[in-house]
């Protein structure tokens, strides 16, 4: 038992930083129906503005940077690429997403000139080492996964007490009727970007100072991965996206800890197929109810 | 109005797109430069050598480098002597992007430009795959940095100017049973990377031999997470990690290694020869050993000169990743571009078939050593660089000369 500690710590890390992605596919998905593909590479863009800032500022001017380029990224990557194509096809839709995910990668190479970027300064406190019963690890791998389920609660009371997330809910059960009904469509769809983009920020401060370089792909893996987590837990929900997030990680570091690592992957899309095949809408998804 | 958004947008767009292309291409638009140029300072003809280099992709970093080594070659001797006329040489580069797929196309495009030689590739898989139309054209190709044994040992026209994988991953190998007094050794590799498998078969094998006991396990692509393989290996009571993985790997493995505490030597290959690696070991608690074909002081000129053109270069700099150190694919390149000359010089003409059969005597003193081929067309190298990472300063220090006896 005493072995898998550190495998199990770090499972519930990952967990947590896959979780912070996942929520931004599962909010877009929930409301506009739409893959946001791009998703990872703001994530990534969010590390590579941490490695700028953190080597060029103070630590209270570059996180509040870092969070704020994120967000206006993640709001522009809407009005620009999404806005205009509200009343398309949804398959445009996602074509475009897919659009903007290879753009950002290119000029992200074009900027770093394809090298991966070490973050040279980490951020202090939470990169310092500690020991958690007898396992060497940083403190980020603590703070992720306690900074992560608090950041949902304040989403979800966001999302269950104000204004703007009754919404949301609304725009996520009926567009056309939310809209009918006097809902500002494109501020709810905006805010939800901002919201994603958001919580991809943070995850990316936690994910790049636990894993410390920023590569032009670095936002594909965990995107993909998160994604996974989101369908896994039922794409659309919340607590679906957390908990799917948290059983990825898990199983993935414990596989890699028993062994097996060369299939850690492969196992952990297999489980994901075996749950599809159960229960199509994810653990935590909602009956698909056809509308007449 | 909208249509109005959508034409404004539509325009941004192809202006960002012209803006990226030109720009993102400084290597490939500097050679039409130097070509109009030319008749200017008296109209000498124009031999063209062929750049066979990823720009993009995985390897697009390492190729960056290792163009940027034969560019300064071209700054410092534009001009070449063949059969009694003054050349200017022209390089003519082109994007291989990396895979093996996209090898052959690139390969045609350069002798449709009628190259006289071709350098290149960084990558191995690649080169083999260039290798085939090359040898269709009877094009002679100047490996830089291409390691595995195929690439020479299956085409006519390869050669090149670097050590072999086999020959590695025995010195690795060596160096970590025999100098550093390890009996078990734990590798890491990514899954599917030729490379990466095929110098951990290599120093295996080696280690085995001397009685040693090797760990062997896969990641992978994009993995992120390193410290489980790191438990792993300290969990195995391993004394050294071989992982000879590309950049960005590295710099995850040796900071999940400072955070595990793990005690041993961290082994790494040719590939880890890497401003971004050193500066990602800066003030961690990690040792590094590491096999390369140049080391930084090797040759106190050609490292001054190239500092200076890279200084004064943006562009360049850019594509070293920022700072002036010399990668050793940097020092490779540049001898290739030299080694090239040479077979020019011998060859007294610019006709492909001449210099193919010049090329099997050149021998040639590089700032990587001497450079002479075998029957196989590679380089007669008996020694690597072995490198150490100055955790305190962020830079690479020489080691020792290592050899296998």
């Amino acid at each position: 038992m005493q072995a898998l500690i550190p495998y199990i710590i770090n499972g519930i890390s990952a967990g947590g930083q896959y979780a912070l992605i996942a929520i931004g596919y599962t909010l877009v998905y929930g409301i506009l129906r739409l893959i946001n593909f791009a998703h990872g590479d703001v994530f990534m863009v969010a590390g590579l503005v941490m490695v700028y800032a953190t080597t060029s500022m103070p630590l209270y001017l570059s996180i509040p940077l870092v969070l704020i380029v994120t967000v206006v990224l993640g709001f522009s990557i809407e009005r620009v690429a999404y806005k205009p194509l509200r009343s398309a096809p949804r398959m445009s839709l996602m074509i475009s997403a897919i659009g903007v995910s290879y753009l950002i990668q290119n000029l992200a190479f074009y900027l770093t000139g394809g090298l991966a970027q070490p973050v040279t300064k980490p951020i202090p406190w939470i990169s310092d080492m500690i020991t958690i019963f007898g396992a060497s690890t940083k403190r980020v791998t603590v703070v992720t996964p306690v900074l992560t389920l608090l950041l949902v609660v304040v989403l979800v009371y966001l999302i269950k007490k104000t204004k703007i997330g009754m919404g949301m809910r609304a725009a996520a059960k009926d567009f056309e009727t939310a809209q009918l009904m006097g809902v500002k469509i494109n501020s709810v769809i905006s805010f939800t970007f901002v919201v994603g983009s958001f919580l991809a920020a943070v995850g990316a401060i936690l994910y790049f100072t636990n894993y410390p370089s920023v590569g032009i792909t670095s936002g594909s893996l965990p995107g993909l991965r998160a994604f996974v987590a989101a369908v896994f837990g039922g794409i659309g929900s919340i607590p679906g996206a957390v908990v799917g997030a948290f059983i990825i990680g898990l199983c993935e570091e414990l596989i890699k800890g028993l062994g097996y690592s060369t299939f850690s992957d492969a196992f952990t899309f297999a489980l994901l197929i075996i749950v599809l095949c159960v229960k199509p809408t994810g653990i935590f998804g909602e009956k698909v109810t056809d509308k007449v | 109005m909208k249509k109005i958004i959508a034409l404004a947008l539509a325009l941004i767009m192809v202006f960002a797109l012209c803006a990226c292309g030109e720009s993102a291409v400084p290597a490939a638009s500097s050679a039409p430069q130097g070509e109009t140029a030319a008749p200017a300072e008296g109209a000498n003809p124009v031999v063209k050598i062929g750049v066979f280099e990823p720009q993009t992709g995985d390897n697009g970093a390492g190729g960056k480098q290792e163009i940027l080594g034969m560019q300064y070659a071209n700054y410092v001797q534009p001009t070449v002597e063949i059969g009694g006329q003054t050349y200017d040489v022209q390089l003519e580069i082109v994007d291989n992007r990396t895979t093996a797929e996209n090898g052959p196309s690139a390969a045609a495009e350069l002798v449709n430009r009628d190259v006289s030689v071709v350098l290149g590739s960084y990558g191995s898989g690649v080169s083999m795959a260039g290798g085939q139309v090359f040898s269709e054209a009877g094009v002679p190709a100047i490996g830089v940095t291409c390691t595995n044994p195929q690439v020479t040992s299956d085409c006519d026209v390869y050669y090149r100017i670097c050590f072999l994988d086999p020959f590695q991953g025995t010195v690795l190998a060596n160096y970590a049973y025999k100098v550093l007094g390890v009996e078990k050794a734990y590798t890491l590799a990514m899954l599917g990377s030729d490379y990466d498998q095929g110098l951990i078969y290599y120093f295996s094998e080696a280690f085995k031999a001397l009685g040693g006991e090797v760990v062997s396990e896969d990641f992978p692509e994009a993995t992120a997470n390193f410290v489980s393989y790191i438990n792993n290996a300290k969990s195995a009571g391993a004394g050294v990690i071989f992982a000879p993985v590309s950049t960005n790997y590295a710099q995850l493995i040796i900071e999940a290694a400072s955070a595990q505490g793990f005690e041993g030597e961290l082994l790494g290959s040719d590939t880890w020869d890497n401003n971004m690696v050193v500066e990602s070991a800066k003030g961690k608690d990690v040792s590094i050993k590491i096999t390369t074909f140049y080391q930084e002081g090797g040759n106190p000129e050609f490292d001054a000169g190239i500092k200076a053109w890279m200084n004064e270069n943006a562009d360049a700099m850019t594509n070293n990743g920022g700072n002036d150190m010399v990668s050793a694919v940097t020092a490779m390149g540049y001898d290739a571009y030299f080694v090239a000359l040479e077979a020019l010089k011998a060859a007294g003409s610019t006709d492909p078939a001449a210099v193919l059969a010049a090329l099997p005597g050149v021998s040639y003193e590089g700032v990587s050593g001497l450079i002479e081929f075998d029957e196989i067309g590679d380089a007669k190298r008996d020694q690597a660089y072995i490198k150490t990472a100055n955790t305190e300063e962020g830079v690479w220090e020489f080691v020792t000369v290592q050899g296998v006896d």
